[in-house]
């Protein structure tokens, strides 16, 4: 080697005076110090609190419900259940919570249950009282009968004729129209190009495999909290952590019957999300607490509350078929996607069928999607939500195809590569996308290059996709005299974006990014803003920053025509100067300006608001070495890097942290995490010690490379960063481990008894 | 209702009393009757570290210890780490290697990184991934981390 080996790599393909640099984020002192405030850190006088009396059965009639007990029990001050729902409220119909969409329905029927528990934790009732151990003490004195009914698990049991139905009422949705039969398929859906015949009869080598993934959970730090005022002026104030502030509050409001403008919210600080923190749980029942009792209610859920009854990631059943030719043309691909929604229509099959193909230009495609209700908590947004189920199938067949056709399997991907034009099943037609790239750089990566030596050791590669986000954002900015600007925004900042979204406002108008106050408000103090999910805020809210930051600047070249008296058509703003185009002489820096701005017309505010539709679709990729114990079934990861294509790096720092963290998350889905049920549907692992998502110990420096293939769809190039990166791990560990120990995983966990077993079966 | 516990106690170099029921643990006396809110609540059963806190030199989960028995004893919280002067090095280290992502897990990673360069000032990197096994992190995949308090470390030692 002739150069060192540097661990984190940007290969920038534009350079920029803020952008691209890594300046300190904005609230970081105050998170290094314990003084931000999180939601579950809100304190108000007369604070009730409150705990939800949740179901211990997975599929169960509601008999009757007595609270009588619970109500007179000292301490307590109210009780709540579905019967004190307003009356027409949860009408149908559907909405959008972050990254998927839901009826309204089954929203309200989710937070409180009325004539059925469908999973176990299923809320019945809410209670408040003067301290949350009185009002657990007061939930063992409500009695509920229940018929006890049987509870199906997995999407296969669920699809099977006779069993038993979890909705009664739903009817499968079936290639777009609903048909009139009963069943737990919410929907059936299929994307066909080319003639899947045709292709597989062109292909000379052809692999079938069927896989299981198991539940797993986003497991950020911080439980689902809130506290909510009912106002006697009628409005509505909650102070909660929340990736979707406006999400929630218009969710909450349809509940409960009101107008959105009847609540105020404000985001508090949020431990983390990954796509789990967009729907109300508590929200709702506090708010109907505190109807009841004039006083302030909060709630801040258990962890065994966040696993029983919040909304991890589908499990799923996948079958996948490939073919290819001996020369490497990938000819044909079918894929059965049957994923677990839970209790409610809403799994993410639908963009799993998205992603599943989406990194290779093939011909002849057939995607069969099915949304599968089971008796498990309803399942929500987690982290490119579907993409890594779909990608642990196709990933690992791909690498099948390499081994039987005797191609590198870097090679072969390049090959069969996506790129621009290529058309993706669902129809969508590329534009510039990273794929070639990323496995470019994959391939020329001193990891790859490197020999791996040792017994039972294995490297694997594997690829993954992700569409990433747009939707509407609002950015204000006003300016102080001494020239540091303030930022108003709605994103929820869940990893930095206060930081990316200044760092673009701060190169429109040639400013330090430390010159940038950013502030995130509540929903009555900026305008509509998507939430923190789908990888959009350093796009969205960064565009709506570029936007206001123009809007500043023409205000301020005109006060600056004005002092010299001259056209503004002759001003320009050059790197935080602003100067004539035609007099030398004339010069001004923005902190002068900022100081006349009183005297030339009094404040200026930039306002930029947008609803970007150019989301840039993003590809990234891991190498990763492993060792497998042949005697335990444990894998440890020796070396692990992961290459992703940003577009553009706003702030290089906190892109490898996505790109690290991602990995990580992809990393316990691998090797530990799920959702360990027993037959009647009782999770048996509820505690971070039996759920168990991986430690400082169980792992290496994750090794980064940004590429930069900047997306058309957005001024700096950014695409989103977020969520490709949990796509492709999993395939790459097991590929990993199929050159470690010569066996093929199709399971997720690929836990030391998964292993274990198929060591096993290969020695039979 | 259970009667009320009077506990004196030093939190932060302060002499501190409290009233807390004995079931109360030291988590909740520092959130819900101090407002010392900077110690974080994950999963209240000692198995994330987000709660960590340094009680008679030795970190802690302040959700497995109760309240009444921090009588007479010594506890540092993340509101301790900082000096009137400013950061402490491990925090200013945390910012520079862009160690955080939503933050939640932060104090009890920053007090649990403390005590271990107090008791191993230069420790291997795999002295750091040991020592800080107690503290989950879900956002940053935990490199930053490790990398923040090897750069403390060598902060603090070239002071």
């Amino acid at each position: 080697m002739t150069a060192a080996y540097e661990a984190n790599v940007v290969l920038a393909s534009k350079t920029y005076d803020v952008i691209g640099t890594r300046p300190i984020r904005h609230d970081g002192a105050d998170k290094v110090t314990g003084r931000a405030k999180y939601g579950a850190d809100f304190q108000t006088a007369d604070l009730l609190y409150a705990k939800i009396l949740r179901s211990p059965h997975s599929h169960a009639r509601i008999k009757s419900i007595d609270t009588s007990r619970a109500e007179t029990f000292p301490g307590i001050r109210a009780v709540v259940t579905a019967q004190d729902w307003p009356v027409g409220s949860g009408g149908e119909g559907p909405i959008q919570l972050g990254e998927l969409t839901t009826d309204l329905k089954y929203l309200r029927d989710n937070i409180m249950a009325s004539d059925k528990v469908l999973f176990k934790g299923h809320p019945i009732a809410g209670v408040a009282a003067i301290n949350a151990h009185v009002a657990e003490e007061a939930l063992n004195l409500i009695e509920v009968e229940y018929d006890v009914l049987p509870a199906v698990l997995t999407a296969p049991e669920a699809m099977q004729q006779g069993a038993p139905l979890i909705q009664e009422d739903l009817k499968t949705e079936e290639f777009g129209e609903k048909i009139d039969k009963a069943s737990n398929v919410a929907e059936h859906f299929q994307h066909k190009q080319g003639d899947l015949d045709q292709g597989f009869a062109e292909a000379d080598i052809v692999v079938e495999r069927e896989f299981d993934t198991a539940t797993v959970h986003q497991g950020y730090i911080e439980p689902h909290n809130c506290t909510v005022q009912w106002n006697k002026d009628g409005r509505l104030h909650v102070w909660n952590s929340t990736q979707g502030p406006f999400e929630v509050r218009d969710a909450t409001a349809k509940v409960l019957g009101l107008s959105a403008s009847e609540i105020k919210l404000t985001p508090m600080e949020i431990g983390g999300g990954f796509g789990g923190k967009f729907e109300p749980y508590g929200e709702p029942i506090a708010a109907l607490l505190s109807r009841k009792t004039g006083k302030p209610v909060k709630v801040v859920m258990t962890r065994m509350e966040e696993f029983e009854s919040t909304g991890p990631t589908s499990g799923a059943h996948l079958k996948l078929k490939m073919g290819a030719t001996k020369d490497g043309q990938i000819t044909a691909a079918y894929a059965h996607l049957a994923y677990e929604a839970g209790a409610y229509p809403g799994s993410p099959v639908s963009a799993g069928a998205m992603c599943v193909f989406a990194a290779y230009d093939i011909s002849n495609i057939v995607i069969d999607g099915f949304d599968v209700l089971v008796n498990k908590t309803k399942s929500a947004a987690y982290r490119a939500p579907g993409a890594t189920q779909a990608a642990m199938a196709t990933e690992t067949v791909v690498d099948e195809l390499a081994e039987q056709i005797g191609l590198d399997p870097i090679e072969l991907r390049l090959r069969n590569a996506a790129r621009e034009g290529t058309r993706r099943a669902d129809g969508v037609v590329f534009p510039r996308i990273g794929c070639v790239e990323v496995l470019q750089a994959m391939k020329d990566h001193p990891h790859y290059k490197e020999p791996l030596t040792g017994p039972n050791r294995g490297r694997g590669v594997a690829v993954g996709y992700w569409m990433n986000g747009g939707n509407q954002s609002s950015v204000n900015i006003s300016i102080h005299s001494d020239g540091t600007i303030n930022l108003i925004e709605g994103s929820p900042d869940i990893g930095g974006s206060r930081a990316s979204i200044s760092m673009q406002a701060a190169e429109v108008l040639g400013i330090a990014a430390e010159d940038v106050h950013p502030a995130v408000v509540d929903t009555d103090s900026i305008g509509s803003t998507g939430g923190t999910g789908g990888s959009s805020v350093t796009f969205k809210a960064g565009w709506a920053a570029h936007e206001a930051a123009h809007d500043v600047k023409r205000q301020m070249i005109e006060r600056a025509a004005i002092i010299w008296e001259v056209s503004s058509d002759s001003v320009e703003l050059h790197k935080g100067t602003f100067k004539s185009k035609t007099d030398p002489g004339l010069s001004m820096t923005f902190k002068e300006l900022a100081a006349q701005l009183d005297e030339t017309g009094g404040p200026i505010m930039g306002r930029g608001t947008v609803n970007p539709s150019g989301a840039g679709g993003a590809y990234a990729g891991n190498i990763v070495d492993v060792e497998v114990d042949p005697e335990t079934g444990k894998v440890d990861i020796l070396r692990f890097t992961v290459i992703q294509d940003a577009g553009k790096a706003i702030h290089p720092s906190y892109v490898e942290g996505q790109m690290q963290g991602g990995s990580v998350q992809g990393i316990g889905w691998a090797l530990n995490e799920e959702y360990f049920m027993d037959d009647v549907g009782r999770m048996t692992n509820s505690t971070l010690l039996d759920y168990r998502m991986p430690i400082a110990l169980d792992l290496p420096m994750i090794d980064t490379v940004i590429v930069e293939v900047a997306n058309p769809g957005h001024p700096f190039g950014v695409r989103g960063v977020g969520e490709v990166n949990i796509a492709s791990p999993p395939a790459a560990i097991a590929n990993a481990i199929y050159k470690a120990q010569g066996i093929r995983m199709n399971v997720l966990p690929m836990n030391p008894a998964a292993i274990m077993e198929a060591i096993w079966r290969q020695q039979k | 209702m259970p009667t009320k516990t009077h506990v004196q106690t030093k939190i932060n170099g302060e002499s501190v009393e409290f009233l807390c029921e004995p079931r109360q643990s030291l988590l909740e006396c520092l959130r819900d009757i101090l407002q010392l809110t900077g110690t974080k609540e994950g999963c209240n059963d000692g198995n994330c570290g987000a709660c960590t806190v340094n009680l008679d030199g030795r970190i802690v989960d302040s959700c497995l210890v109760l309240g009444v028995e921090t009588q007479d004893k010594e506890i540092t919280t993340i509101e301790g780490v900082a000096s009137p002067d400013g950061l402490h090095p491990i925090q200013q280290a945390f910012l520079e290697n862009a160690a955080l992502q939503c933050g939640i897990c932060t104090p009890g990673f920053i007090v649990a990184s403390k005590a271990l360069l107090e008791a191993e000032p230069n420790p291997s990197e795999e002295r750091i991934r040991f020592w800080l096994a107690g503290n989950l992190c879900r956002c940053t995949g935990y490199d930053k981390i490790v990398r923040a308090v090897m750069d403390a470390a060598g902060q603090m030692e070239a002071k």
